[in-house]
This record gives C-alpha cells, structure tokens and sequence, in this order.
C-alpha cells in the first residue's frame, strides 16, 4: 500500500493534468447510478478513494438503464480521451476489451486474492483472456417473485415452489379481486419473466437456448413449453400492463393493490424506501423451479487502458471497489448481493441472505447462469433480436409455436 | 481597404458556410460511408461490409413495422394538421371576436415540446388512468378507449397527439395566407357570383396553394424525423408496435451496438425526405424562373 500511495505522489509530481483537467492522483468515473440510494453508495468509494489521496472526478450520465451513459462513453473513447473507469454490465465489459480499450489488473487483483473470492462465473465477465479487466461490483439475481404478505396472509396462501401453485395462488389473488401478477409492458421486463420460465423448465434449456443460441434448442418443444407458461402469466396482469416502468410495477405489491411480481432483486430498493422490510411486509422467493440455479447480473467497474501516469489511481480504485467494506455497504443499499464469497452476511436482509445461500449452492454445483435480459447472456446485437421475439409475443396474441419458430430466426438473422 | 469591403459579405457568410458544411453535409457523407463499413460498437473505417447493411435493415422485421407506421402516421397525420388547420383557419378568418386570444390558444400546443405533448397525453389515454377511467368515474361504465395498450391501434395514438400539437401552426400558416389574399381577386369572385363554400372551394382555397406546399413539406419532415414524441408517448410499444424510422435508428446505432446498420436506416431516412424535399425545391425553383 506504501508502495502505491508513494507511487500515487511520484506520479502527481511528474504529470500535471490530462486532457480533460483530469490530474494524475484523480480517478473519473462514469456511471449511471443517480437514484438517492444509488449516488449514496457511490459517494462511499468516493470517501474511501479521499482517504487514500485520490480523487474522484464523477461522471454521472442518468437516464436509459445506462443506455445514455453508454452512448457518452462511446463519444470520449473516441475522441480519444477516456475515462479512467465505467460501470458496465458483464457483455459489455467483453466487447469493449474486444475493442482493445480496457487495461489491465492482474498485478492488484493477485496481490488482494480476486480469484480465490469472485464466483468464477462472475470471473468470466471480469476477465478477457485471463487478465482482469474490469472490478466487479455486486451481483443481481433478476429471477425473485415478489408477494404481497397482506394479501398472501388474508388468503392463507403459500409462496409457490411450482406453476402450479404459482396458477393456483394466481387464480385465488384474482378471485379476491386483486390484479394476479403485476406486470410492466417493457421488452426488458418481459425477458425477465420469460427468462426465468426459461430456466424453470429445464437449466439445459437455458444453456443451450440462451447463452450457447442453439437453434435446435432455440425451436424446441421445450421452449414452446415456456412460451406457453408465459403466456399464462400474461393472462394475469392488470390493464395498465402497457409499457409501465417497473418501479411502478413493484409499487402496486407494495400498495397491496397486486398479489405478486417477478423481477430483480433491485425491486428491493423499493420496498425498502416504503419503509417495509423485504421478507416481512413483502415476501420473496425464487420463480418457481428455479431454486438450485442462480441467474446473475453484475454491475462492474472496466478500467481504461490509461496512461501510466494514471495507473496508480486506477489501481488504488479497484482495491477500494473490492474491498469487503464497500461490497458490503454498496451492496446493502443496492439490493443485491457481493460479488466476492467472503462479505460477512449479518447486516442484509432475509432475502439477500437467501440469496448468498443459494450462491454458495449453485456455484458448488455449477448451475450459475448470466441473465440474457440483463446483458449477460449475449451481445447487445443478439440480446436485442431475442427480445425483439419476447416482446412481439407479449403484445400479441400470437400462438407460442409460432413464437418459437419466430426466435429461431431471428436469432439467426442477428448472427 | 475598398477591396476588402468588397469581400465582406463573403467574409461574413463564410463562417456559416463553413460550419454547415461540416456538420450538416459533411457528417451526413460520414455516414453514408459508416453504413458501408462493419462498425458495431464504435465507428471503424477499415472493415468493409458493402450494401449488406441496408439488405439487412430492409430484411428486418421492427423496420417493416417502422415503415407500416412512417406510412400510417405521415399520412393521417400531414392529412390531419391540414383539413384541421385549414378549417380553424377559415373559422378564425369570419372577423369574430376575440380572434387574436382563440388565435393563441390555437397555436400554443405548438409551444410545447413533444416530450411533454406526449407524456400528457399517455396520461390522457392510458386507460387506468386518463379518458376512459374518467368517463366510467362518470357513470358510462361501458366507455372504453384503450388503443395506446393494443399493438394494433398505437400508432393511432400517436397520431391524435401529433395531429393535436401541430394543427395550430398550419392554422396559422393558412391564417396568413387567408390575410395576404388579394381583396380585388375576392372582389371579382363575389361579382361573378360566388359565395359562401363555393367561394373556399373554387377561389380561396386555390390561393392557398403556396401555403399548402409549405405545410406539407414542414409537416412531412417533421413525421421522418419524429422522435421524441414515440419515445414520450409509447416508448415504442407495445412491443415495438409503435417503431418509426428514427426509433429504428437510435436503437440499433446506439443500444444494440448495430452502428453501421443504424447509420443505413438513417441514410434510408434521408432517402425518405428527399423523395419530399427534392419535388418541392423544383417546383419553387421553376416558379422563381418564371
């Protein structure tokens, strides 16, 4: 750490400014965590990077689930003038080192032992041809149905382990006269639920459909199969479906106006800025038939290819990204979990620590998964054409054999 | 120094000049040529792809609809502003009362961006929310109006909203032209015996031809490059039931890592505003010869 820190001045000494008013010792971070719970997480690392000389130089590009941020980070790298560091979902982490762009981190990421604690799924993101390149931040698990503990309570139901229980309970919300399932009308919502029907009926099926984009397994009757417990759950969303923001999906539960949702752990942030507590006012639980295997998204943080000068910085801002405190903090704001093994797990929620748990198991197993809907299953070209197929099936009433065949080619159209 | 003089207006226009050059014709070049190249992510000039790009865009499903859509909504909705502009118009132009303040309140939507046109009017037709739960509220329990929820009827929606905002700026270029008739040319008209519709139909509105090149023309532009107003209204959906060419373009170039595809749809765009523009400056030029 001495080393670095010595590092840190030699270098502020020798360079004077970069392009941008940048100085050497300062880190500048693009992101597009904005929400109040989000900006307070960051301001966190920020704090620790001041503690240890560097400074921070924020960069924040709200607005688009990143796309807006995405869309200014391709305008400076190039210009030629990129930032230090950018928060990026796992696909995109791998096409910009595609690209050539990122740097590398093997000399930090060996000295605080990143291998011996990143799930190695994560690592595969993280990585590009064995050099680390990007600092993985936390991990999302997008495949949570969320209940209504008033409504579950007043109708004695059970949270469902199958789609039999989930139709049933289903069935039973609707008759009391509330809206089933809640549901938001975006093609990225919509992947999400049909994702996780996805990984329901069969992890193979996930595998080889989504991540591998096998057109037999793409066509098959399995997938049929999904679409057409897909369009079942759709059958249970209320009138205001239609291109409503999940956020606002999410509420509807929290109001007690709808019986469940499926979505990320993100819902969350939510609940809790309901003043309710996740696993008491609202219940969760995975989306039925998925329990063993996890699907992850993870926020990480790729580091530039800068120059020397500002190396040292970078350095000291992927340890302060990795280390236990920050994960921990971050994390608990968030909504979603580590992405390191080791992060004492007493101050989450019951939620949260069901999901370490089931971590720790479907990693043991190797049943952990990328979420396709959330750029970790394919790149954005083809992530788009399967979404493309979900979202025309959603908003159509269009049989699920047609479907299938539909994703077949579009798929295929996107190669 | 006389001669220097002699250079100023050319000195002066020269700024301009050179900024529209680059940045409206030179980019438009630029991206012709991105459209010819493999850029995905980022701009890259040294893979080359050819006219695949544009089989590609016209192969694609979400740019069928975007052209079903650019058909449907450029003509109800360039049809739409000018029969209701015409017609406040020539409402506005019978000297009653109080014109200049229904004037204003004609042409004011026109004062709002299309953004806040369209999230106004999601509210207004999103069913759990606007119109329809009103009239139920009201007592007219079968009322139902939910076309922005169904792929089919969207794009409608976006038309009664465009329609909405723009109707009061053709009214108020047919209000000016109404004014800058000739009176002799009315004059003569009502001696030969016209009145009333006849004297619109056959006299009036035949003057107006000027202003309804210029309407449509604004207003064809205006449906190629419109945006925000999807973006606000439906973001696209249902689905993409609702995609137009410029949505079409942004989301490839920039979400999908599609550049090269996205830069062919938006010559494709351009293509689709000549085919307006081009027939338009021949007729103006060929009136100016005359």
């Amino acid at each position: 750490m001495t080393v670095r820190s010595t590092c840190a001045v030699a270098a502020l000494s020798v360079a004077l400014g970069g392009a941008t008013g940048v100085s050497a010792e300062d880190v500048e971070v693009l992101h597009w965590w904005t929400s109040g719970g989000e900006a307070a997480a960051v301001s966190v690392l920020k704090e620790d990077l001041e503690g240890k000389g560097t400074g921070w130089v924020d960069m924040a590009v709200a607005g688009g689930g990143g796309d807006a941020a995405m869309t200014t980070l391709r305008a400076r790298v190039t210009a030629g003038d990129p930032p230090t560091a950018a928060q990026m979902l796992g696909m995109n982490v791998r096409e910009w080192a595609d690209e050539g762009y990122l740097g590398n981190l093997n000399e930090i990421a060996a000295a605080e032992g990143w291998d011996e604690v990143v799930p190695p799924a994560v690592q595969a993101f993280g990585k590009y041809e064995g050099n680390w390149v990007a600092a993985p931040v936390n991990m999302h698990r997008p495949h949570w149905v969320w209940g209504s503990a008033k409504i579950f309570d007043e109708l004695g139901l059970e949270m469902p382990t199958n789609w039999d229980e989930f139709f049933a309970a289903a069935d039973a919300i609707e008759a009391a006269g509330y809206t089933a399932v809640a549901q938001g009308g975006q093609a990225w919502q919509e992947a999400t639920i049909w994702e996780a029907i996805v990984l329901s009926i069969d992890p193979d099926l996930y595998q080889s459909a989504l991540i591998e984009a096998d057109p037999e397994a793409l066509g098959s009757d399995q997938m049929v199969e999904a679409f057409e417990i897909y369009r079942k759950v759709l059958g249970y969303a209320d009138d205001g479906y239609a291109g409503r923001d999940w956020n606002l999906t999410t509420a509807l539960v929290i109001n007690g106006e709808a019986g469940m949702q499926i979505m990320g752990d993100w819902a969350k942030g939510e609940v809790v800025a309901a003043g309710l507590t996740p696993g008491e006012e609202i219940l969760c639980s995975v989306v039925p038939g998925t329990q063993g295997s996890f699907l992850f998204n993870t926020d990480f943080f790729a580091m530039f290819d800068v120059g020397e000068d500002k190396q040292a910085a970078q350095q000291n801002m992927a340890q302060s990204v990795m280390s236990v405190s920050f994960q921990e903090t971050f994390n608990l704001t968030k909504g979603s979990i580590p992405a390191r093994t080791d992060v004492p797990q007493g101050n989450f929620d019951a939620c949260a620590q069901k999901s370490m748990a089931d971590l720790a198991e479907a990693t043991a197993a190797d049943q952990l998964y990328g979420s396709l809907a959330h750029g970790h299953g394919q790149p954005a070209s083809i992530q788009g054409a399967y979404l493309d197929v979900v979202t025309a099936f959603a908003n159509s009433d269009q049989s699920a054999a047609d479907a299938a065949a539909a994703l077949v080619a579009s798929v295929a159209a996107a190669q | 120094m006389r001669k220097l003089r002699g250079l100023a207006p050319q000195l002066t226009l020269l700024p301009s000049l050179i900024l529209v050059a680059v940045t409206v014709y030179g980019f438009i070049a630029v991206t012709m040529v991105l459209s010819l190249t493999k850029s995905r992510m980022l701009p890259r000039f040294d893979r080359w792809e050819g006219f695949d790009n544009y089989a590609r865009v016209w192969n694609h499903p979400r740019w069928e609809v975007a052209m079903e859509n650019f058909a449907i909504f450029g003509v109800l909705y360039i049809g739409g502003t000018l029969i209701i502009g015409l017609l406040l118009a020539i409402f506005l132009d019978q000297k009653i009362r109080a014109e200049g303040a229904l004037r204003t309140i004609y042409l004011y939507p026109m004062a709002l961006s299309f953004i806040v046109t369209g999230v106004a009017w999601q509210w207004i037709m999103t069913p759990d929310l606007g119109l329809e739960r009103a009239f139920q509220i009201w007592g007219w329990d079968s009322f139902e109006f939910d076309w922005i929820t169904q792929s089919e009827m969207a794009i409608y929606c976006v038309v009664i909203a465009g329609v909405w905002q723009a109707s009061g700026f053709v009214m108020a270029l047919f209000l000016a032209a109404l004014r800058g008739i000739n009176p002799e040319i009315l004059a003569a008209a009502k001696m030969d015996g016209a009145s009333g519709p006849s004297m619109y139909w056959h006299v009036i509105v035949p003057a107006l031809r000027p202003a309804f090149l210029t309407a449509i023309v604004v207003q064809g532009h205006l449906a190629i490059k419109s945006y925000d107003l999807v973006v606000a209204l439906t973001g696209g959906g249902p689905g993409f039931s609702t995609e137009l060419p410029s949505t079409f373009m942004y989301e490839f170039t920039f979400s999908r890592n599609e550049m090269a595809v996205g830069a062919s749809s938006a010559v494709m765009m351009l293509v689709l505003v000549m085919i307006l523009i081009v027939p338009y400056l021949y007729s103006e030029l060929r009136d100016g010869d005359r």
